[in-house]
Parts: structure tokens; sequence; C-alpha cells
């Protein structure tokens, strides 16, 4: 993975003082708390219901052991003991004093850590398929390219006040798991048809209150000139986008107003002047970035490993995990293994300290050092030798991680919500306790099979509602929080927003109302067929038939 | 309000006439858009500096073809949210090649200098004050950029080369 040279600590450490410098303007009242906001969220420092929240990047949710360890520190030292993975590959604490943000700060920087642009109208931190480099499918490792992103967005001078927020994933793979489709900038590493490497670049995807699916702008753009391309993009954006209304903000807006066409011709325009005097990245800068994430040293021998199949034999439990939770490895003899974090009953994506360190343990001893997190809220392993997946899986139950739930219905994203979040209007985190309760037999989640469900507890739609075959968005009526339910959302690469069944539910029904869901779904299915498939032959009627059918 | 101009502060010699108020008789004045294209001529006899005042929400191309007649584009900003005039500086100096004095004005505050810096902007109207000590300082608080833009300090890239061309 990427290190650090002397120059990138320079500079976050210039980072850390430059905060510490306004922080203390802050606290000695020279700053107001209005001044003081568009200054502490481009640290990605938020002021929520009960404390400061403090969101740290995980850039393209690449992480060392030795990162991970300092993330536990931070949980104990500044925080109440755990902290959060969000559903853009980050982690956010929710209990931090705004004395000790300077000093968190400095405890990052040591491990080439930060919190910059987390939050705020900026280009936010970069995303990826979370199996960037170790997929069977993919074409290229897509993390050279978010690391050329992350530092060309880092504090870019012309591009740090944007109308709205910026989300950009990369994908190298065949299939897209980093939901390219609904970030305003999903750009998909692909071959044309000489054979030669470039970019496929879709633009005006987003959630939130008006969910669109991103159009592709460019079919094929050659490596070199990616950054001018971005840079010509975010120029169009920063000039048209709307300013008059946050809601209408964010390019998904720009998109919908002058047509996918009309903006691919002003970038291609602006592109033309850009790409003149751009400079770009010299080979050797490309290079020497691409040294960091040559593949790990695999043992060409792994793959004669025959242990697996006695294990998987021997206990059928671990069997049920390798099944749910590992993935085919491009190279021989090895295995990508997802650690789920939605424990029966626990909170979505939340991992305390002492599992931080344990994971960390086992990157270092099965994964050569290395952790992703997922927009999914989970952790995975990436290179794990097969022969090795007994004895990890054995480590994981001790600590209370060896969940074979990965794609299944307890497999759930949701948001904070009303237990931490200011813009909430409803609880999600109970929600999903009850809901991976109710479910909580792993043999009859098994039998539903493969199921997205995401819980949003406002109309911004952090917890992804859109995009999950079954979206649960949380809303308030006079006083009391109801719950809306979408049908057939998917972020894949055939990304779909989900439709509205009906009318909301209640608290107290809503559980029910899922289950509702899944039967008629069980009773119609083909043989085989997966929700998502038999959602899309039966369309939302007879869903909404047995939903509403006593009211 | 105290202009700081190229690190120090400096007297102003530009008035900003509002539209509908006569020109001064004499001296260097900053005009809008709108009254450049409708008293042009009249501007240009004065045979005093000109300079124009140009709002967030304008195009860079709707003055380019004018760059030669002014001495002073003062861009502003209407809320430090509004980040239009960061990609107009840089039009101005890296696509158009204005060398003049480029002003911030508006809502401009110590904790933007150093993006505006950036972008090509050499003197700035501040709206609060003890602002000259939080310059020199906000300036110098990040002496690294990963991106090129059209200010003379040399990028990382730039850094990076010469320190593999030294190895």
């Amino acid at each position: 993975m990427y290190r650090y040279d002397e120059f990138d600590h320079a500079f976050v450490h210039q980072r850390v003082a430059q905060f510490r410098d306004q922080v203390a303007r802050r606290l000695s009242g020279e700053l107001s708390e209005d001044e003081f906001k568009p200054l502490r969220l481009m640290n990605g420092l938020y002021l929520q219901l009960h404390a400061y929240m403090l969101r740290v990047a995980i850039p393209y949710g690449t992480l060392s052991s030795r990162q991970m360890r300092c993330l536990a520190h931070i949980a104990r030292r500044y925080d109440k003991g755990y902290g959060h993975i969000t559903t853009r590959q980050n982690i956010q604490y929710n209990w931090i004093k705004l004395t000790e943000v300077p000093d968190l700060l400095a405890d990052l920087a040591e491990v080439e850590m930060h919190a910059i642009q987390t939050s705020g109208n900026c280009i936010r931190n970069v995303t990826a398929d979370h199996f960037a480099g170790a997929a069977a499918d993919e074409i290229e490792d897509p993390r050279l390219w978010c690391e050329i992103i992350r530092q060309w967005s880092t504090l870019h001078p012309e591009f740090s006040f944007l109308p709205r927020k910026f989300k950009i994933a990369v994908s190298g793979a065949a299939k897209d798991r980093a939901a390219l489709r609904v970030h305003d900038i999903g750009v998909q590493i692909c071959r044309n048809d000489a054979g030669e490497i470039g970019f496929e670049v879709m633009v005006g995807g987003g959630q939130g209150r008006t969910p669109m699916i991103a159009k592709t702008i460019r079919k094929f753009l050659p490596k070199a000139e990616l950054l001018s391309y971005l840079e010509s993009i975010l120029r169009v954006y920063n000039q048209l986008g709307r300013r008059d209304n946050m809601y209408k903000a964010r390019i998904k807006i720009l998109v919908h107003e002058m047509g996918a066409d009309a903006l691919a011709e002003m970038v291609e325009a602006e592109w033309r002047q850009v790409r003149e005097g751009f400079v770009d990245l010299p080979e050797a800068e490309v290079a020497r970035i691409e040294r960091y994430f040559a593949p790990p040293p695999f043992d060409p021998a792994a793959g004669s490993d025959s242990g697996l199949d006695t294990a998987r034999r021997a206990d059928s439990e671990f069997d049920r995990w390798l099944e749910q939770n590992v993935d085919a490895h491009r190279q021989p003899g090895y295995a990508i293994a997802t650690i789920s974090l939605k424990s029966d009953g626990g909170v979505p994506g939340d991992i305390d300290a002492a599992q931080m360190e344990a994971v960390a343990d086992l990157a270092e001893r099965f994964s050569f050092d290395e952790l992703r997190a997922t927009h999914q809220q989970n952790l995975v392993l990436p290179h794990v030798r097969k022969g090795d997946l007994y004895e990890l899986w054995q480590s994981l139950k001790a600590h209370g991680l060896a969940i074979a739930n990965r794609g299944l219905i307890s497999d759930i994203i949701a948001c904070p919500g009303m237990d931490y979040c200011s813009l909430a209007t409803a609880r999600s985190i109970p929600v999903a306790q009850a809901i991976s309760a109710r479910f909580q037999d792993l043999a009859r989640q098994k039998d539903i099979g493969d199921l997205r469900l995401n819980i949003s507890g406002c109309i911004n739609a952090c917890g992804h509602h859109h995009v999950g075959h079954i979206g649960i968005l949380g809303l308030e009526k006079k006083g009391v929080e109801n719950y809306q339910i979408t049908l057939g959302g998917r972020a894949d690469g055939e990304a779909a927003i989900g439709a509205i069944v009906g009318p909301a539910f209640s608290a107290e029904d809503i559980v029910g109302a899922v289950e509702t869901v899944v039967d008629t779904y069980l009773d119609l299915r083909e043989t085989g067929e997966p929700f998502i498939d038999a959602y899309a032959r039966l369309g939302r009627e007879p869903f909404k038939e047995r939903l509403y059918a006593a009211h | 309000m105290p202009l700081i101009k190229n690190g120090a502060i400096a007297e102003d010699a530009w008035q900003f006439p509002a539209d509908d108020a006569p020109l001064p008789g004499q001296g260097p004045v900053a005009i809008s858009l709108e009254r450049w294209q409708r008293e042009r001529e009249v501007l240009q006899a004065r045979r005093a500096p000109l300079g124009l005042l140009v709002k967030s929400d304008t195009q860079v191309e709707d003055f380019a073809a004018d760059l030669a007649e002014f001495e002073l584009i003062a861009l502003d900003f209407p809320t430090f949210r509004d980040g239009r005039p960061y990609s107009a500086a840089r039009l101005l100096r890296e696509r158009h090649g204005y060398t003049g004095e480029l002003r911030a004005v508006g809502d401009v505050s110590r904790d933007q200098f150093l993006f505006m810096h950036r972008c090509g902007f050499d003197a700035f109207q501040v709206s609060s004050g003890g602002a000259l000590e939080g310059w020199l300082r906000a300036v110098s608080e990040i002496s690294i950029w990963y991106q090129p833009t059209g200010d003379p300090r040399g990028a990382l890239g730039t850094l990076r080369h010469r320190r593999a061309a030294a190895e």
C-alpha cells in the first residue's frame, strides 16, 4: 500500500498545525461557531446531537495493521472505546471533545492518516472496490489511480468551495462493488477495442433526496489524461452547479437539468483547453506510486494446499462461513475473507478497540499486513492463504467476528440515525437491530439468499436505502417515527433506484412488514431466483398487495 | 477595510462607484461589467486606469476580449461559500494571461487566503481586522501542494521530480 514520503509527512503535519491554530482561535472566541464551521467541516469534524463526531479518512478503504492499531488507540483515548465504519469506507468516532481533536489528528499523522476532506463541500475521500488488487475479475488495481486522485484533490485550491460535496469512486473489476453509478463521478477501468486500458467516466449519480443513476459521458479516456479530465469536469461543475438551493446543488441536478450530452460537450470543450497546458503527473511519479501497489509476495506453492476441504467437511460452521464470506482471489492458493461487522443485535459497522486490535493482528499474520473497509460497513482481509483460512476463522470466532452473513438480510447498511445524527428524523439502529434479531436463524437467512437491506434515518439517504433491494427510510410525522419501504434498488453494475411500495409503517410494524416482503418473495420465487431477480420479474404489485391486504 | 497586496498593507487608489453614481473626475475607477459595456467610450476617454468589478456568476469569457483595457480585476465573493471566483482567477491568469492586479473582494477572510493565493489572487480586500499578521501566517501554513496551478510555488510532482533527478 501507499507510504508517505517526506513531502506527504510534512504536508499532513502542517495541516494538523493549521487546524490546531483554528481550534485555538475558536476556543479563544476569535472565531464564531459560524466562522469555525466550514473550517472544522473541512477536517471531518461535525457537531452532532450529543458531541462532536470526527470522521477519519481511510483512503479507498485500505489500511495497514499499524493504522488499525492507531484507530483502536483513538477509540480508547479519545472516544468511548469504539468506532463506526461508514458507507464511504471511512471510520467515525461519535464522542469527541473539540479540545482534543488537534492531538488526535497528530496521532493519526504518525501513522500516515488524516481527516482531510471527509466532509464539507469539497472533493471527498475517494472510494474504491474493496477487493482491489485481490479480486479474480479485475482488469487492473484501481488504487494507483485512487491515490493519484487523493493527492490531486487534497486541498485543491480551486475546488475547496464547490456548490456541494463531491464523491468519486474507482473500480477496476468487471463486477461493480464500488457503487460507481451512485457517485458524482464513477471511474471504471476498462479496455478499448485496441486492447488499451483506460477509463470509462460516469457523472451525476447520487442518493439523497433526489436519487439518480450516473450517466457515461466518456466511454474511453486514456490513462495518462485522468487528472486533466477530472479537472475539466470539476471546473464546469464549480462554475455552473447551482448555488441557490443546497438541495439542488449536486452535479446530478446539473446533469439532469442540462442533459448528459450537453454536459459531456461542455466538459470536452473545457478539456480541449485544459489539457493544452496541463501539467500531468510525470511518468516517473506514476511509476513511483504504482510500486506501492505491487502484489504482495505470494507463495507460488500455496495453490497446492489441500487442508481446506478436510476442514470444511469436519466443521460445518466453518463451511458456512467459507461459503458466505470468502471470495475468489486472483492468485491461486489465496482467498479474500470478509469480516462481517453485523453481529446479531449489534450496531451495523460498529467495532470496538479490542476487535480492532485483534483484526490488526490477524491482518499481520494472515493477509500481508493489509485490511480493507467496505462501503457495506464490513472489513476485509484481502490476501489470505487458503491453507490459513481455518485458523483465521477460529481466531475471528474467538473475537465474535466470524459472522457468516455477508450479503444476507442481516448484513444491513444503516446510518447512525437519530441515536447520534443531528439531521436524522428517525432512528435507524434499533430498526436494524430488530430486523437482525427477527431473522436471527442463519439457515433461514441462507434460504432467503442474497439480499441487500439498507436503512436511512432521514431523506439524506446516508444509509443508502435507495439502492437497497429492500430499502427503509425513517421519517417523522407529527412527532412519531414511521418507516417507508422501497423495493428493487441496487448499487451494482445494473444500478437502480428502489420504488416506494406504499404508505409508511410504524416503528412497531416495520419489522413485520419486512418479513411480509420476504415471505412474499419466498412464496413467489422460482427455483434459485434471487430476491432482486424475482422483483424484476414480478414488479411491486404482489408485494404491495400482501403488505396492505389487511388495511 | 484594509487592502493587502503582495504581503503588505497597501494604499488603495481605486474607487468603486456604484452603477448609477457619476464617475469621479479623476483617478482609477473600477466599474461593473454592465457599466463597461454601456459606457465604454466615456470610460476610455477618461485616460485613467480602469478596473472591473466582477460578480461571481459572470463567466470570464464574457470580458476576456477586453482584458487589455484593465489594470485591476476585482472578483467578488458574495459569501465565502461561493467558490466560483477561484475558477475565474485561474482562467484569467493561466488561460488568458492576465498579469494585472487580481483582487479578492467581498466575504474574504484569513482562512481562504491560501487557496486564493494559489489560484492567482495577489490582492485582498479583507473583511476582518488584525488582518496582516494573520495573512502572513496563513500563506505560510501549508508549503506543500499536490496540484499544479498558475502559482509560482512548485507542486509536489515537480518537487519529487527534482528529488529523483538529484538522487
